[in-house]
């Protein structure tokens, strides 16, 4: 069916307010259901044995002792999860971290998984396994897995991207290149070069609620998961591939979630409890320990990148070159691509060049998280630019107004540039009252940009009229920040009805059609476009009504308002329609009003914004305190204000922890040393001051109502502008992340020792 | 005619062509005379490929139309949070 989505003006009644969400009275008072939430009869316990080693070869594994424990039911390794996957490296990499095959990749890799009729059983049944690893070499860090001498993690990687093919395997798994221009010209043509190497440290989303499911198989071969993730329907396709199930006999439902950011957009535990199940013949419910989390499920890269950058003496960039080199846990993926497209893309630059590198290591596969790879890269190359501008003189906003891309700018990762928003953000910093209000003792400010790309993808959604008018809204992407609280306002909003006369769900994958998951920024953008297609179904339906209820041709009939309508004079008497009064007589003009919509919702566009940041840092302690912070972002329609000040706060406070203190910490033995959030420490409320926010509102051209994605772009600037704030504050350039307190003491040591 | 930019991975599975010229009107047109004419690019073809138009990413909406004039790139398909 065709649906215009181009962007209309519109005067909104129910877009832009504020009710309160629906799910949110549950939530406060507990009774939300999350992953662990859900039970079956019979349920068994499951608990996954773990590799110790950050590199080992599995010579033998015996599971009969545990089997032969009272009260267990199933035991599986990967002997229960054959491959399946046809040759597809992405499903195969997904699959040998669900249960390693051959060899343990890294300390915490499921090598065995149990189900058992408790808890205290299934710990017990674990220890009775026995494992004969023969250890091998391992390498963790970013740069020395680079090094010819270095552990080989996968003999059958050879770089790709490069030329001639190498003829040996190694660690750096691809190499990609973007730009344009001639970079040495333009360095030779610049006044004045910045050139500095950065790092940031492997962090985790620190979701609050582990990875946690409940899988039970049938004998007639359907099975049902319910399960905590950012997409059921991906979730069904990846463990349907797995295991070699029907797509149809598997009906997968998203329970709440409680955080995902990225590292639950495909599958961790959720085969190994399907075949645990499949095994034992029971329902299994399977849930991570904050431990195993950390330890196996997925956080970002780990990276080294170098960044040079010239500018002649009125501030233009004449030159910029970024390398990256990007972990990707053991199994390749595009994490360091990703950098390497989003560096520069704020810029409008003549000559830029940036080379990623893909580099396998022994940690955690990695996994996205929001915004993936954009924000370290956007720490190496917005430090450098304010490192620039100090050089220059220049101001440090004035300097990126002048170098700022616009519509028709050649980016630097290829395509040219549309109407994009970097613009209006800057200017809208540049007047901040946060750019001028005066700072205190050992007090810095810093400011930085950001860029993401957002996207779109398949959705699906369903619009039910009640009988007695309300209206059931049922949607296929996950709700991750709000969203049935938006998007009911969308379809009050088209159909005219009050926002309480709304009840959004979310579908699980038997009774909607699929839908892609809600990551990429898309789940508003998507299912708004879906829910505003369905509703106008939907009044084309009760238009024909409203025409068998009058007995008028449904072409005299316009809705307007929540109302059905007689248009022109001849139909004077008539008083409009309402939906209630139209749903009530729909038994007799044709049975339930429905409207339905499935859609590829594409033309996302892309995505930037800039914040501002003040620190106070301690110099006897080095410990950072976030003094004030601005976000400013273009929304194109925030569609329910406080949900799109969320996002706005939400990133700035992840990117807060990470630029301070998150840190995957390892020890020589590759073992992950702080698998916990005493000792992984994510900003809690009293880190944190209130956010400030500013929503700009520049419609996208490719959305009815011209909404934007939100959810990822706030992560992407806060590592720059915190280490702008910190570098100022103290003097020093400040060029590792986090940013924790002894880093910055041995920043200020050695900058004393000159 | 579509002048299309291939990212670099594709480059040698077009023959080392950066840039490769195809009369077409759709995405869809587009993506099936590349794959004839370079049937090394029928794989990433299949899953792994997102088309700019004009600055605009489309990772699914095969049907969309491309402007006479238009900039066109291939990209790979991003991956999200």
């Amino acid at each position: 069916m065709s649906f215009d989505a181009g962007y209309q003006s519109h005067k909104f009644k129910s877009v832009g307010t504020r009710p309160l969400r629906p799910d949110g009275v549950d939530k406060v008072t507990g009774r939300a259901r999350y992953g662990a939430d859900f039970n079956m009869p019979g349920q068994l316990v499951a608990r996954v044995l773990r590799s110790p080693h950050a590199h080992a070869r599995i010579v033998r594994i015996d599971t009969a002792k545990a089997e032969a424990l009272k009260g267990v039911k199933a035991v599986v390794t990967a002997a229960d999860l054959p491959d399946l996957t046809n040759g597809d490296g992405a499903l195969f990499a997904i699959l040998d971290n669900c249960m390693a095959r051959t060899k343990a990749m890294y300390d915490g890799h499921a090598v065995a998984a149990v189900a058992a009729i408790d808890e205290n059983v299934a710990k017990a049944a674990l220890k009775l396994i026995e494992v004969e690893y023969e250890l091998l070499p391992h390498v963790v860090d970013v740069d020395a897995a680079m090094q010819a001498d270095a552990p080989v993690l996968n003999d059958t990687i050879f770089t790709t991207g490069v030329d001639p093919k190498p003829e040996t395997p190694s660690n750096i798994a691809n190499r990609s290149e973007f730009g344009h221009g001639d970079v040495d010209a333009g360095f030779a043509a610049a006044d004045f070069i910045v050139e500095r190497s950065y790092k940031t440290e492997q962090t985790h989303q620190g979701y609050i609620e582990p990875h946690a499911c409940v899988a039970n198989c049938n004998s007639d071969g359907s099975a049902d998961l319910w399960v905590c993730t950012q997409g059921h329907f991906v979730y069904r396709q990846n463990c349907a591939d797995l295991l070699g199930l029907e797509v149809s006999k598997l009906r997968v439902t998203s329970s709440e979630i409680g955080g995902g950011f990225g590292g639950k957009t495909h599958v961790w535990t959720e085969p190994v409890a399907l075949a645990l199940s499949r095994k034992a013949g029971r329902p299994v419910k399977l849930v991570m320990s904050r431990e195993e989390v950390f330890r196996a499920s997925g956080p970002t890269s780990a990276t080294s990148i170098d960044v040079k950058i010239g500018a002649r003496k009125d501030g233009k960039i004449t030159g910029a070159m970024a390398t990256l080199r990007y972990t990707s846990g053991p199994y390749p993926d595009m994490w360091a691509e990703l950098g390497a497209m989003t560096s520069f893309a704020c810029y409008d630059l003549e000559n830029v060049k940036t080379v990623g590198f893909e580099v396998v290591v022994n940690r955690p596969k990695v996994a996205a998280y929001r915004a993936p790879s954009a924000p370290m890269a956007a720490f190496a190359v917005e430090s450098a630019m304010d490192e620039l501008a100090h050089k220059i003189g220049v101001n440090a906003v004035d300097l990126r107004v002048m170098n700022a891309a616009s519509e028709g700018t050649k980016s630097s990762y290829g395509p040219v540039y549309g109407p994009i928003g970097i613009g209006p953000t800057l200017e809208a910093a540049q007047s901040h009252p946060h750019m001028s209000a005066p700072l205190g003792k050992n007090q810095g400010r810093g400011m930085a940009c950001g860029f993401w790309f957002n996207f779109g993808g398949q959705t699906c959604s369903d619009l039910n009229v009640n009988a007695d008018g309300t209206v059931g809204l049922a949607v296929g992407t996950v709700d991750v920040g709000g969203s049935r609280a938006s998007l009911s306002l969308i379809a009050a909003e088209e159909l005219g009805i009050d926002y309480q006369d709304i009840k959004a769900v979310i579908a699980d994958t038997a009774t909607l059609g699929y839908n892609d998951m809600t990551d990429g920024s898309r789940g508003t953008f998507s299912s708004s476009m879906a829910t505003i297609s369905a509703a106008r179904n939907a009044i084309d339906v009760m238009r024909a009504r409203a025409a068998l209820m009058w007995d008028i041709p449904v072409d005299d009939i316009y809705w307007e308002e929540g109302h059905a309508k007689a248009a022109g004079s001849k139909y004077g008497n008539l008083s409009p329609l309402s939906v209630k009064e139209i749903a009530a007589e729909s038994g007799n003009t044709g049975g339930p009003i429905a409207g339905h919509s499935e859609m590829i919702a594409d033309g996302a566009g892309v995505s930037f914004g800039t914040h501002i940041c003040d620190v106070e840092v301690d110099p006897e302690t080095g410990s950072t305190r976030i003094v004030r912070y601005t976000v400013i972002q273009d929304a194109g329609k925030a569609v329910h204000p406080s949900y799109v000040e969320g996002q706005y706060q939400g990133g700035a406070a992840q990117g807060i922890g990470w630029a301070l203190n998150e840190e995957y910490v390892y020890g020589d033995d590759g073992r992950l040393q702080n698998p916990g959030f005493l000792d992984y420490r994510i900003p809690v409320c009293s880190d944190l001051p209130m956010i400030d926010t500013q929503i700009l509102e520049i419609p996208n051209p490719n959305h009815p109502y011209g909404v934007r994605g939100v959810g990822e772009t706030p992560i992407v600037p806060p590592l720059a502008a915190i280490a702008n704030a910190v570098s100022n504050a103290v003097g020093v350039r400040m060029s590792h992340i986090p940013m924790s307190p002894p880093r910055i003491l041995a920043a200020l040591n050695d900058a004393a020792k000159g | 005619m579509v002048e299309v930019t291939l990212w670099a991975g594709l480059v040698p599975l077009a023959d080392d062509q950066k840039t490769v010229t195809v009369e077409a009107e759709t995405i869809r047109e587009l993506l099936r005379k590349l794959g004839e004419r370079y049937p090394a690019l029928s794989g990433p073809i299949k899953d792994q490929v997102a088309v700019v138009i004009d600055g605009v990413v489309y990772r699914n909406d095969w049907s969309q139309r491309i402007p006479e004039g238009a900039e066109v790139f291939l990209m790979r398909r991003l991956a999200g949070g």
